[in-house]
């Protein structure tokens, strides 16, 4: 085992003083890998992001148990901007960018946790990952593809330099080959900035290829974990994330009547 | 005969017409009867002038102030120009009487209509305006009309302003704060009861789900467009309602007093009684005015101080200073108003001696 | 025709004015949605700070209008951080209300301090700064109006597109989550734009005050002037401000000129209404870009 950056130990996330959403979610990332956060819509990955990364509190949510640790320092329910100046960067969900700034405007923005710092040579870095970006630097982020919006983003977050970034389903409604493409980058920030990166996915076939090592959670909970490849030969995760048969094959809708495989964990 | 109910412990409520009763036990019905009786068969013979005047100005600011609070409250489209339908509803009633002599019983509910119109017209951004805009726009009709009210000399006799004819109903006189008393607080007494009336109606749930959600309101099939109106013409028939009854009080009218800071004032009755709370409008009423009357009443004691007129301080300003220092630390501390302090001071009350 | 070109600059000039003060205005709406009230009470404390800077503690001209730029900047700060932070979430008809209580203690506070009088600066413009265009004759006013105007205008349009603390503002304005994900400090974000509002405010209630006196109540509807402004403008456009600020300004003046001069107040709105039912989000307001 390398060096622990980031550790959460058993943490519970209740929003508006009610609603559970963590149950008791212990996970470690391990500096310089890829963590994939894998599961269905509500399992409460975004949440555990958001439990990090500080964004609780606007949406009246609170970390109330357990506690998070990154790089030795206790950051539980600390404001989002002590946070990312300590170098955790979330990219949120669904592409959120400045809909009225320019591309190269927006950039500028991801140096807010190091305002005095000169920016240019950022911008060339992000540029290198991004060629697409080039070409639309001076337009309105609004009028932008969604494919140049995902990249902007994540472009957004590197030139914050994060030690840390956490990526919240980039792939959302991009076309097979855009998102292979951003997960070919995502993957190439790993290896040149060593970039400890924690990866939400639905799309769990792109995820285990990339990550190293992989946390499955339903309901709040973590369900599984272990490294990708293994993950990856699971007959579990095959049938519920993978859309594979037990048997390996993808599966074919002659065999509907075929009883579904049971949850072994539950 | 019924039994005499009182309050049950939780909620024992069986069908929808139970929820939507006014008074949830016979005891609240018996103690606002009693209020009632003390108010109309008491106060006017005991009171001196005074009290009752400003008693008067309060029934016809709760008037005004219940309007507002269905506009604001209720159905969450904010008016800055409650000021100024209050100016039309004072001059129509005026203009009715003196230009067509008509009796006050006429001239005073067809002000209100006239006032309502006035209204609509300016509700009617409402329909694409929402929010900031609206707020600007009803601004704008603020403005407007105040213009009108003094420029248009061949109706309103511009800044001479009006003189109305005595008040007869039949052969009776209606003049001196007494008469006016019993005028005013029937009709406070009948436009909250409606007010509270139309709030439990379909018009009133309408209202309310246009304040909470426009869009999903639309989506349940509510015209809102037309219950945005609806609720502009309410709160300013209110208004003109209120103005006319006020103008026939003062017995000559000028369009001074109907300025923004006539607006500004009723939304701090609104916002001091508590938003969406028709009793909590007579409460802001009652606590603009008094406060009113106290600082009137202290800037005039303290001209007289030997030591603040030495130093040259002119104590008139400090009135328009506290008015706004009570409308922050309300918004700031209790912004639900005064209705919920009464509410808490009320349950506290009630559950003495077991706090919960 | 002299009258018409008279009319013509005059108008540009006091538009110009209405412009950079319904541009501060603009900066706070855009960063944190508050509709600000009591802007007309900011431009008058403005006049009058530099008033009492400049008559009872006798400081040279230049530095009491620096120090009056400080003043309000600060001023702006304590206001946001007093008032406006506790409300953030609330409904808008708080804030909104606050706003208007805030302008009436305002108001209280200035008209106890100096009454309702009107005060005026002491003549300290040269002559000189008068420019003749043939018949036309610009006041040595309306031209440091113009210079100071298009000062602030540089300056503004510099500190939002180039500088870094321009384009956080701005990005707080546009998408306050994503900000906050980016640690960009969005309480210092608001407090700033109350700031430089402030100072703006300060800077126009000035020079409105060496053109018309000072006064209280002229001062303070003024404020008010704003909002046909910043609708003609689009609510959320600075350059919209400007330009809108010139059209109020000119119609203004004309309308005096040639129609009537109790008209002329009145216009302004009469325009806002229109304006409103045919093009709600402004002349040049941003058209939502919505795409999901």
């Amino acid at each position: 085992m390398g060096e622990i950056l980031l550790q959460l130990n058993n943490i519970s996330v209740v929003y508006s003083d009610v609603i559970q959403v963590l149950k008791g979610v212990s996970l470690s990332v391990e500096k310089g890998h890829i963590v994939s956060l894998l599961g269905s819509n509500g399992a409460g990955k975004t949440t555990t992001l958001k439990a990090i990364s500080g964004l609780l509190k606007p949406e009246n949510g609170e970390v109330t148990d357990g506690s998070v640790i990154y790089n030795g320092k206790n950051i539980q329910n600390q404001s989002p901007e002590y946070i990312t100046r300590q170098g955790i960067i979330q990219v949120l969900e669904g592409r959120q960018p400045f809909k009225y700034l320019t591309i190269e405007e927006n950039l500028r923005v991801g140096t807010a946790t190091r305002p005095s710092k000169p920016y240019k040579q950022d911008l060339e870095m992000v540029y290198n990952y991004f060629p697409a970006l080039v070409a639309r630097r001076k337009s309105l982020a609004g009028y932008c593809s969604g494919g140049e919006l995902q990249m902007l983003v994540i472009g957004r977050a590197l030139m914050a330099h994060p030690q840390l970034l956490m990526l919240d389903e980039p792939s959302l409604g991009l076309a097979p080959l855009v998102v292979q493409e951003i997960f070919r980058i995502i993957k190439k920030i790993n290896e040149e900035h060593e970039t400890t990166i924690v990866l939400v996915e639905q799309n769990a076939h792109m995820a285990l290829q990339v990550a190293h090592y992989a946390y499955v959670m339903e309901n709040g909970k973590i369900m599984m974990e272990g490294a990708s490849k293994d993950l990856a030969d699971n007959p579990d995760v095959k049938e519920f994330y993978l859309g594979m048969a037990a048997t390996g094959i993808a599966k074919s809708y002659k065999d509907v009547k075929a009883y579904r495989r049971r949850k072994r964990w539950l | 005969m019924k039994k005499f109910s009182f309050h049950p412990c939780g909620n024992y409520h069986e069908n929808y017409s139970q929820e939507l009763n006014i008074f949830e036990t016979d005891f609240g019905r018996v103690c606002l009867i009693l209020f009632l009786a003390v108010l109309f068969l008491v106060a006017p013979f005991v009171l001196s002038p005074y009290m009752l005047y400003i008693l008067n100005m309060i029934g016809i600011s709760a008037i005004a102030a219940i309007g507002l609070n269905i506009l604001i409250g209720f159905t969450g489209q904010i008016s800055l120009g409650h000021g100024a339908f209050f100016g039309v509803g004072a001059y129509a009633a005026a203009i009715l009487a003196t230009r067509l002599g008509l009796p006050f019983y006429l001239s005073i509910p067809s002000a209100g209509i006239i006032t309502a119109l006035v209204g609509m017209i300016f509700g009617a951004p409402s329909g694409r305006l929402k929010g900031l805009y609206l707020t600007i726009a009803t601004l704008a009709g603020q403005f407007i009309i105040e213009y009108v009210l003094i420029h248009w000399d061949s109706m309103t006799k511009g800044t001479m302003g009006i003189t109305l004819p005595t008040t007869t109903i039949f052969s009776w006189e209606v003049t001196g704060d007494r008469a006016f008393f019993f005028l005013i607080f029937i009709s406070l007494v009948l436009t909250t009861w409606f007010a509270v009336n139309i709030m439990r109606s379909k018009y009133g749930r309408a209202f309310i789900a246009i304040r909470d959600n426009d869009r999903a309101a639309e989506g349940m099939g509510i015209p809102i467009f037309k219950y945005k109106l609806l609720s502009f013409g309410i709160s300013s028939f209110y208004a003109g309602f209120a103005g006319a009854i006020w103008a026939y009080y003062m017995v000559s009218i000028t369009s001074e007093p109907f300025n923004l800071g006539l607006s500004v004032e009723y939304i701090a009755m609104v916002i001091i009684g508590g938003m969406g709370n028709i009793p909590g409008a007579i409460f802001g009423a009652t606590f603009i005015t008094l406060l009113n009357e106290l600082l009137r009443y202290l800037t005039g004691v303290l001209m007289n101080v030997g030591f603040v007129t030495s130093t040259g301080l002119n104590m008139a300003p400090l009135r328009e200073f506290v008015f706004g220092l009570a409308i922050v630390l309300f918004i700031l501390l209790e912004p639900k108003g005064l209705a919920e302090l009464w509410r808490i001071v009320r349950s506290s009350f009630r559950l003495w001696p077991f706090s919960y | 025709m002299d009258f018409f070109l008279q009319l013509l600059v005059n108008g540009v000039c006091v538009g110009l004015l209405y412009g950079i003060s319904a541009m501060g205005f603009v900066m706070i709406f855009k960063s944190s949605s508050v509709l600000n009230f009591a802007h007309g009470e900011l431009l008058a404390l403005g006049a009058f700070f530099f008033l009492a800077l400049i008559t009872w503690a006798q400081i040279p001209i230049f530095a009491a209008f620096i120090l009056t730029l400080i003043g309000c900047f600060i001023l702006g700060f304590i206001i946001e951080k007093f008032f406006l932070r506790p409300l953030i979430g609330e409904k808008l008809i708080f804030v909104i209300m606050l706003t208007v209580g805030l302008a009436a203690m305002f108001k209280g506070l200035i008209l106890l301090i100096w009454g309702g009088n009107l005060h005026t600066y002491p003549d300290f413009l040269p002559e000189s700064l008068a420019l003749k265009l043939g018949a036309i004759y610009i006041a040595p006013v309306y031209t440091a109006t113009l210079v100071i105007s298009i000062i602030f205008l540089v300056l503004f349009g510099l500190f939002f597109k180039q500088s870094s603390q321009g384009i956080y503002m701005r990005s707080v304005a546009d998408n306050q989550k994503a900000a906050l994900s980016l640690g960009v400090n969005v309480r210092r974000v608001f407090a700033l734009s109350w700031a430089i509002a402030a100072m703006v405010a300060s800077m126009s209630g000035i020079v409105l005050g060496i053109i018309n006196g000072v006064n209280v109540h002229d001062l303070s509807s003024i404020g008010l002037k704003v909002f046909p402004v910043v609708i003609l403008g689009g609510l959320d456009s600075i350059s919209g401000a400007i330009i809108g600020g010139i059209i109020i300004g000119l119609l203004e003046t004309f309308t005096g000129g040639y129609l009537s001069p109790s008209l002329r107040d009145v216009v302004p709105y009469i325009v806002l209404v229109f304006i409103l039912l045919i093009k709600p989000y402004g002349l040049f307001g941003l058209v939502e870009i919505e795409r999901v």
